[in-house]
């Protein structure tokens, strides 16, 4: 399944004192199997994009098509194709209402129509691939978890619907060093499973790790789509739109600076420390 | 969804009328309200019509955006209208049909009534549109501080109504983050009959509740830290000061009412209605 953003512009509050125009004239294709991460100052239009991947926003002008149909066509079931696309809000753990852990994550499949059966496989496996213990967690109430476990069922929520598409809205913000690598390993689990990801983030060094591609934006506009490489060389157009390149890349320049002989394009620690290592066994053969 | 909901509208552009003193605005309203009710003929609404125009233009607000507050009055309007005209027994007949009788000071009776809810609702935009709500709650307060010897909580009252007023803009902001959120996990809030929409709601008020409550708990907690005990000993921020501008819109209201007294002594009675 795809979707493509094609010229889509949103204004809120259009015709008000408030007016804004939030995104302006974004083209982006999500392609299948991809790892797509969103990333932008804070209040460049992320959270707006994403609400429009799902149907929730209405673009004020342009389109979006899910697999060549435009979603704002007019026969078009936008409910069932919002459950093709998960979407994860910011902050998820916000929307549980239900008493135990287990009906929550119901919620989604049961609006979907499905029998109790299948509910129940899918609760159980969507808190699988949470980490969430069954025999443990599934008759507790959501309200009494930590803040990582409450995040953990809101996810499995919208996992539990099966999407073909899941979009992620800054999943690890204010969460723990422990619940945030927890839920970047699930991401990079699911991935590989091969589901198509989008994430909004803050975190170079996240998106380095993660991400197939990288989409950039400042000021309600894409000015950068590519490959984490491609576009953490581009440390001008990174610091225009008000982002730093990741940990390692930064520290990378500075070696080399010094004189390390280090090659071009290194952004993960993990690339760092192999080539640090080979650099040191190369100098201390013993 | 929620985007068409506009409470507490104020306009914010700087004006003249914007910088009048609150306590001034509030007892302006109130003096024009009174005003209303003083008119006898057309031409003391179209005298108020014109004073509505030249205020909304000192306060470089829309005409339309003031009239468009009537909108939501529509149908009270046209009940207010036709009760009067059909139920009024007395005067003489100008119309009738079968049970339906319609009499002269029917007609003259609907049709005060009915203007006189429009002036009501257009002077109270005027204040509402051109005073921010934290001004207005500030207002309220100091006008209301006379009543502390007779031990009226001015001060907690006012100072509810601006959290109140301050957090309404968030939970509609946080209504319809939740609402989208279900939606994205299928819930559907616009179909169905009562029970089943009643019953939609509880995955949005919920989360709702939830969320009210540990604001308010972590706001207390906030102002606590902060040393906050009450009115007694505080001193204001923003200090009212009565100016220039706050005399001249007194005289000018003053003017009105006077103008609007004067229509109805000198003109005769059943002139223009
Ligand atoms: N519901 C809304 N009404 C009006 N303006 C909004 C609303 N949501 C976001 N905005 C504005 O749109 C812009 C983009 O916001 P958002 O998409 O939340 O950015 P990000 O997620 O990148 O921080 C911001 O300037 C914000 O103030
Ligand atoms: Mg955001």
């Amino acid at each position: 399944m795809s979707i493509e953003l094609r010229n889509v512009t949103h204004v809120y509050a259009e015709g008000s004192a408030f007016r804004s125009v939030a995104l302006e004239d974004i083209s982006l294709t999500i392609e299948d199997g991809e790892f797509l991460a969103l990333v932008g100052h804070t209040g460049c239009g992320k959270s707006t994009l994403v609400q429009h991947l799902n149907g929730l926003l209405k673009p004020s002008s342009g389109q979006v098509l899910v697999d060549g149909q435009d979603l704002h066509g007019e026969h078009v079931n936008r409910r069932l194709l919002r459950m093709k696309v998960g979407l994860v809000f910011q902050y998820p753990e916000y929307q549980l209402f239900e008493e135990t852990v287990a009906k929550d994550i119901a919620f989604g499949p049961k609006n979907m129509g499905l029998g109790a059966d299948e509910i129940d496989r899918r609760v159980r496996s969507a808190m699988a691939q949470m980490h969430l213990d069954y025999q443990k967690y599934a008759e507790r109430s959501p309200f009494e978890l930590s803040g990582g476990q409450m995040r953990r069922v809101a996810i499995a929520g919208i996992l539990a619907m099966e999407p073909q598409t899941l979009v992620l809205d800054e999943p690890t913000a204010g969460l723990d060093p422990h619940g945030r690598d927890r839920i970047l390993g699930i991401l990079r689990e699911l991935h590989e499973k091969g589901t198509t990801i989008v994430m909004v983030s803050h975190s170079m060094d996240d998106v380095a790790r993660l991400a197939t591609r990288v989409a950039v934006m400042s000021h309600g506009k894409l000015i950068a789509t590519g490959t984490p490489r491609e576009v953490f060389s581009r440390q001008d157009m990174m610091e225009n739109a008000g982002l730093r390149i990741p940990e390692a890349a930064r520290l990378c320049q500075s070696l080399r600076q010094r004189g390390v002989p280090l090659p071009d394009g290194l952004f993960t620690l993990e690339e760092l420390r192999t080539h640090l290592s080979a650099l040191w066994r190369e100098a201390h053969p013993c | 969804m929620l985007k068409n909901i506009t409470l507490g509208q104020y306009y914010p552009v700087d004006s003249v009328i914007h910088r009048l003193d609150p306590r001034v605005k509030i007892l302006l309203t109130m003096a024009m309200i009174v005003a209303v009710f003083l008119v006898r003929s057309l031409v003391g609404y179209a005298l108020l019509l014109a004073f509505v125009y030249l205020v909304s233009r000192l306060a470089k607000v829309p005409f339309r955006l003031i009239i468009k507050g009537i909108k939501p009055l529509r149908f009270i309007l046209i009940l207010t209208f036709l009760l009067n005209l059909f139920l009024s027994a007395q005067g003489n007949i100008l119309f009738q049909w079968r049970f339906i009788t319609i009499t002269d000071q029917g007609l003259r009776q609907s049709i005060h009534y009915s203007l006189r809810l429009v002036f009501l609702v257009l002077g109270t935009s005027l204040m509402t549109l051109t005073t921010s709500p934290i001004q207005l709650a500030d207002g309220m307060e100091l006008l209301l501080s006379p009543l502390k010897v007779i031990r009226f909580p001015a001060h907690e009252l006012a100072m509810m109504m601006s959290i109140a007023l301050r957090f309404i803009p968030t939970l509609l902001e946080e209504t319809d983050k939740i609402m989208k959120a279900q939606m994205a996990r299928g819930a559907d809030f616009e179909s169905g009959n009562l029970l089943r929409r009643a019953k939609a709601m509880i995955p949005l008020l919920v989360p709702l509740f939830v969320s009210a409550f540990r604001r308010a708990s972590e706001l207390a907690m906030a102002m606590e830290a902060r040393c906050y005990h009450g009115g007694e000993g505080r001193t204001r921020l923003r200090v009212l000061k009565l100016t220039r501008p706050d005399l001249w819109a007194s005289l000018a209201v003053a003017g009105l009412i006077a103008l609007i007294v004067l229509e109805g002594i000198v003109l005769p009675k059943g002139w223009l209605l």
